[in-house]
């Protein structure tokens, strides 16, 4: 069963085609992950998918239903969900509050009961604190909670990401280089997090440069090259795609894959 | 989240006794008339402030909401024989209508653009006030009857006073209010990261229309308020540099903080009463002081002086 698909996909910008021609789909508790060198055009095609650009070609499917050039709220109310290459957390609020705004199509949100405070507010304040705790204590923020996410050093912005991302209880999610930046143990850690979102139901795709963390968890790869679809296919077969290889791994990747 | 709570209700306790107190301590009815002022100015700014410290957007043109409220109060009674508070809440609904209608199309620029979108708009709701003098008596302005509600007369600065410093309570109440709500902190998300906030599925386009039509509403409702209580309105009320005002007490007093609202406003409106004892050189000795405390204090006054407060006390 699919629940995201996206057949042909193409964007251009000042006629350089950055995505051009891609497709691939995912079901519920995959991880897909798509690789390439820089300037591939993953992270593009990342906002093709999630709605920050609109798509020049091409058609993307969620849970059966056309969404291509649905704004990225519309698309998070039906169900997708992603993170930042480059952080986008919200600075100057708190890290729960952070996971508290990742909450905002489950809560009730009308304004006049807001303005004045009434109790059905405060109540579901509560409750909309309670469950961004409990994610927190997911991916082992618990303690920051109440720290400003400015503040937070880069490992734990990025788990903070996937949390709030987390709390709008995604049927899909996009993950963007979560391990960026990220020392060994760190990358440790958000690998088992994938994993165990992925146990959940969710589907995943992920974009990642660390070889090692794309070849352990990945249910399948999709590579990419000057935007164009290079190989697809189980860890195993994209490791051993002669073109992928040479081409696109390069020597110390092709290594390094080897090892993992 | 006890910590929040407490601090909503301290920062409302406080303003109370202030505004219970100062009467104590006024030599005469002259500095009732100048506290009434600063009420309503406050009023104004933490309604802006909403807007440009909490949603993060500018509005260079803020005093446009101001007039239409002042004028809505004048107007109706005079030439519509509509009861003055009736007039008060349909300026209320123009204001909030003005802005949704034009919120919706210039709230898609950002930064510069919309300061200058925003500025447009409040020049051309000062020129037609201004031109309209059939209306709104020009140039000139127009005398404004008084409010009489269930046959009580209000008039009187130290009555100002106390329904001034009674608006400004409930004010300063609903902005805090919101600040914790999903409606407050979409706000503040989109304030920091626009695409973040999209894509966990808030509407920033309606939210930031949301913030322009709330502070709408408060300029009008200040607007109408300082109407009442000076009998009389002018254009100035509605123009450029009431806007830029508004602007200075939000920024000087602290983006996103009310209480720095309320205190940018007082500065604004006492300063220039005070340094009237150094004459010719008063306008210049109050942009001094703006620029060396926006230089010293850049966050704004409150929040720089809380946050030095809360290091000494932690250390």
């Amino acid at each position: 069963m699919t629940i995201l698909q996206a057949m042909d996909i193409g964007i251009s910008f000042g006629g350089v085609k950055a995505v051009d021609g891609v497709s691939f789909s995912v079901s519920p508790g995959q991880i897909l992950s798509i690789i390439g060198p820089n300037g591939a055009g993953k992270t593009t095609l990342f906002n093709v998918i999630s709605g920050v650009y609109t798509a020049s070609r091409g058609t993307i499917h969620l849970s059966g239903e056309n969404v291509t050039g649905l704004a990225p709220h519309n698309l998070a109310t039906r169900g997708l969900s992603r993170t930042f290459q480059n952080l986008q957390i919200f600075q100057r609020m708190t890290a729960c509050e952070n996971v508290m705004v990742g909450r905002h199509l489950r809560e009730k949100c009308s304004l006049l009961p807001a303005l004045f405070r009434m109790p059905a507010v405060t109540r579901q304040n509560r409750e909309t604190r309670a469950a961004a705790l409990e994610l927190l204590s997911y991916v082992g923020l618990k303690d920051s909670a109440d720290v400003l996410a400015g503040s937070l050093p880069y490992g734990a912005c990025k788990r903070l990401e996937i949390a709030r991302a987390l709390a709008a209880e995604p049927r899909v999610l996009l993950l963007d280089e979560p391990a960026a930046g990220c020392n060994a143990v760190e990358t440790e850690e958000i690998d088992h997090l994938i994993r165990q979102v992925a146990d959940r139901g969710v589907a995943v795709v992920l974009v990642e440069h660390d070889m090692k963390l794309v070849m352990k968890i990945s249910d399948r790869i999709l590579v990419l090259e000057r935007g164009r679809p290079l190989a697809e296919g189980s860890p195993r077969e994209v490791r051993d795609n002669p073109k992928v290889l040479e081409a696109y791994l390069g020597r110390h990747g092709a290594q390094e894959a080897a090892r993992a | 989240m006890r910590a929040l709570v407490n601090q909503r209700f301290t920062t409302l306790a406080i303003l109370a006794v202030v505004i219970a107190v100062l009467p104590l301590i006024f030599p005469s009815s002259y500095y009732f008339r100048v506290a009434s002022l600063v009420w309503v100015s406050a009023l104004a700014a933490i309604g802006l402030n909403i807007l440009m410290g909490q949603a993060g957007q500018v509005s260079l043109g803020h005093a446009a909401f101001f007039g239409i409220g002042a004028y809505a109060v004048a107007i109706g009674p005079a030439h519509l024989g509509l009861p003055t508070w009736a007039a008060l809440l349909i300026g209320a609904l123009l204001s909030a209508a003005l802005a949704f209608l034009v919120g919706r199309p210039i709230l898609r620029l950002k930064g510069h653009y919309l300061a200058i979108a925003t500025l447009g708009l409040g020049v051309l709701v000062a020129l037609v006030i201004s031109t309209e003098s059939r209306w709104t008596g020009g140039p000139d302005g127009m005398p404004v009857a008084r409010l009489t509600l269930f046959g009580w007369r209000v008039t009187g600065s130290d009555t100002w006073y106390w329904v001034t410093g009674g608006l400004l309570l409930i004010g300063a109440w609903i902005a805090l209010n919101l600040d914790e709500t999903p409606t407050g902190r979409a706000f503040r998300a989109l304030h920091d990261s626009e695409v973040a906030a999209q894509v966990v599925g808030v509407d920033v386009a309606r939210f930031k229309l949301q913030a322009f039509v709330i502070a709408a509403v408060y300029a009008s409702l200040a607007g109408s308020a300082l109407a009442m209580m000076n009998g009389f309105i002018n254009p100035d009320q509605a123009g450029f540099l009431h806007s830029v005002e508004l602007v200075t007490m939000v920024v000087l007093g602290g983006l996103g903080s009310v209480v720095g609202s309320i205190v940018g406003a007082a500065l604004l409106v006492t300063l220039p009463q005070v340094l009237t004892v150094f004459h010719e050189y008063e306008h210049l000795l109050l942009g001094l002081i703006i620029i060396v405390s926006m230089i010293f204090m850049r966050s704004g006054i409150v929040p720089t002086l809380s946050s030095l407060f809360f290091q000494r006390t932690r250390s």
